[in-house]
């Protein structure tokens, strides 16, 4: 395995982005981040896309080839492969990259994620959305996306005594930080008050506890870390990769509040950074309902199981406390266009590893976190990052 | 869900309508829904899975109300649903009913019962499986 860096990154805006096709979306993530990288269109070896399902979503399939042609690359014939993993579609297309390069299969590769939600209507995305989930023994008796994570809030208030306005302080802090960042869906500030009195989804998740339905792309082109000097000043070395899974449905699960794949990624990411929790400067987590992201936090290590929520509550993750957590705005404000989302969280690193974050630029960040899940938990990409 | 042949559903009745689930010979270990293999013991429970019935008898471990239901769902909304242990250990997703939405506890004994799950449409399948009801109320 040799190392690899990140070269360039390129993200849209996310959001209701009527006037945008998956076309269009995905051929600007990657033009921007090719054009950041400094690299030739012709020097690149391959693509990865993450799409959860462009199949349901915009009735298309096969997408792998589409990106290539709709991003000017067909006269390369290079191949360009589609991965899927529900919401950690973008996450594990970023590992299938690194992988290529790690292995000197590849030198550069430029990896995206995208998904068009909004070209079906509400109901037909929350429907798609739910397709994550165990289809035969979950969906078929009625839950839905949100109430998965909903029964995990309430055994976590059970269990830890998390309370219903710690998890509405998760949605407050990742709107504050969107608040700060000009491609987020919701730049927008909110105040507890309208978390907690917003309709209810599925109890104790409110319409604020959740993230949003969103259109978007996002872009990285990785390159052998001894080839990353070439082409920019501020390469960004990937330290460490981990992806695991776990039992499908939640209820298969022993521990309800714990995701397993989350626990094992992190650790293989650790062990291949040889690095600790505490060592991690700031996180992009997987905040699909507040819930996730006291899950994430614990699970990572960064605090034990059952204090994510006084973690919130004692703003260790806040923009300016001791680990950022989501500066970006995370899911929840930032938004969550399922396959851009693994792809945007590494972007965000990137930006504040090289100090390029303004207003929410995090002081002195050597080292980040990403933190992708699919669905409610069954699949987890995690990885670690450094400035060179 | 997709719109689906209907084999997809029939498949599924022993399991939906009677609870029933399999046990491993090699280690007694019980799953529900049953497995192909055991996951402990591989290839030695090949061929050695034997069906079981579960009591239907269980304990709630968590649970939600439901507000923004599926379409299929949505004249149900409303409705408590949640993952409940079952006696004999393997645990599953399903709608608590005859019970008041706000008496709804982890920790309440249930007994499975034999209802409507959902329509597809108007003139769709009717589909039928498990739900779960309070331990000890007879109706």
């Amino acid at each position: 395995m040799r190392d690899v860096a990140i070269i360039g990154i390129g993200v849209t805006k996310f959001g209701e982005l009527w006037d945008k096709s998956f076309r269009n979306l995905i051929a600007e993530a990657g033009a921007k981040a090719i054009i950041d990288s400094g690299i030739s269109g012709n020097e690149i070896d391959a693509l990865y896309i993450g799409s959860m399902s462009a199949g349901r979503f915009v009735g298309q399939e096969h997408v792998g080839a589409l990106v290539a042609d709709s991003s000017g690359f067909t006269h390369l014939h290079i191949p360009s492969t589609r991965v899927e993993a529900a919401c950690a579609s973008g996450g594990l297309a970023f590992r299938q990259a690194y992988m290529s390069v790690a292995s000197a299969t590849h030198d550069i590769v430029v990896v995206g994620g995208i998904e068009k939600m909004t070209d079906v209507v509400e109901s037909e995305a929350t429907n798609i959305l739910a397709m994550g989930l165990d289809q035969e023994w979950e969906s078929f008796f009625g839950v839905t996306f949100p109430g998965v994570y909903a029964m995990i809030a309430t055994k976590h208030m059970h269990d830890y005594g998390t309370t219903r306005e710690q998890l509405a302080q998760v949605a407050v802090k990742n709107h504050a930080n969107g608040a700060l960042n000009p491609n987020a869906q919701f730049k927008k500030a909110i105040p507890l008050e309208n978390v907690i009195k917003a309709p209810i989804i599925a109890s104790p998740l409110g319409m604020l506890d959740c993230s949003p339905l969103s259109d978007g792309a996002a872009a990285v082109v990785i390159c052998a870390a001894d080839l990353a000097k070439k082409y920019t000043q501020k390469p960004i070395k990937i330290i460490g990769s981990g992806q695991a899974s776990d039992m499908f449905p939640v209820h298969g699960r022993e521990k309800i509040c714990t995701f397993q794949s989350t626990v094992h990624a992190a650790k293989k990411a650790y062990k291949q950074a040889n690095i600790e929790p505490k060592d991690i400067d700031l996180a992009e987590v997987h905040d699909c309902f507040t819930i996730a992201e006291i899950l994430a936090i614990e699970d990572l290590g960064f605090v034990k199981k059952g204090e994510g929520g006084k973690a919130i509550e004692n703003k260790i993750t806040t923009l300016d406390g001791s680990l950022p957590v989501n500066t970006s705005g995370g899911l929840k404000a930032k938004g969550h266009p399922i396959g851009a989302t693994g792809i945007s969280q590494i972007a965000e690193i990137v930006m504040q590893l090289r100090g390029q974050a303004d207003k929410r630029q995090v002081k002195d960040a050597k080292i980040g976190l990403t933190h992708n899940v699919g669905a409610s938990g069954a699949t987890c990409v995690v990885h670690i990052l450094e400035a060179m | 869900m997709t719109e689906a042949a209907v084999p997809r559903f029939w498949r599924e009745i022993p399991q939906r309508y009677n609870l029933i689930g399999n046990q491993c010979e090699i280690c007694n270990k019980v799953y529900f829904p049953p497995r192909e293999a055991c996951p402990y013991c591989r290839r030695k429970s090949m061929g050695k899975m034997k069906d079981i019935k579960f009591s239907g008898k269980g304990t709630v471990i968590t649970y939600t109300i439901i507000h923004d239901a599926p379409e299929n769902f949505e004249g149900q909304a409303p409705y408590p649903i949640a993952i409940i242990q079952l006696d004999e250990g393997p645990k599953l997703t399903a709608q608590i009913v005859d019970c008041k939405l706000e008496d709804v506890k982890i920790g309440m004994k249930v007994k499975s019962t034999f209802r409507k799950i959902q329509e597809d449409g108007y003139i769709g399948a009717i589909y039928y499986g498990y739900k779960f009801k309070p331990a000890g109320e007879e109706k």
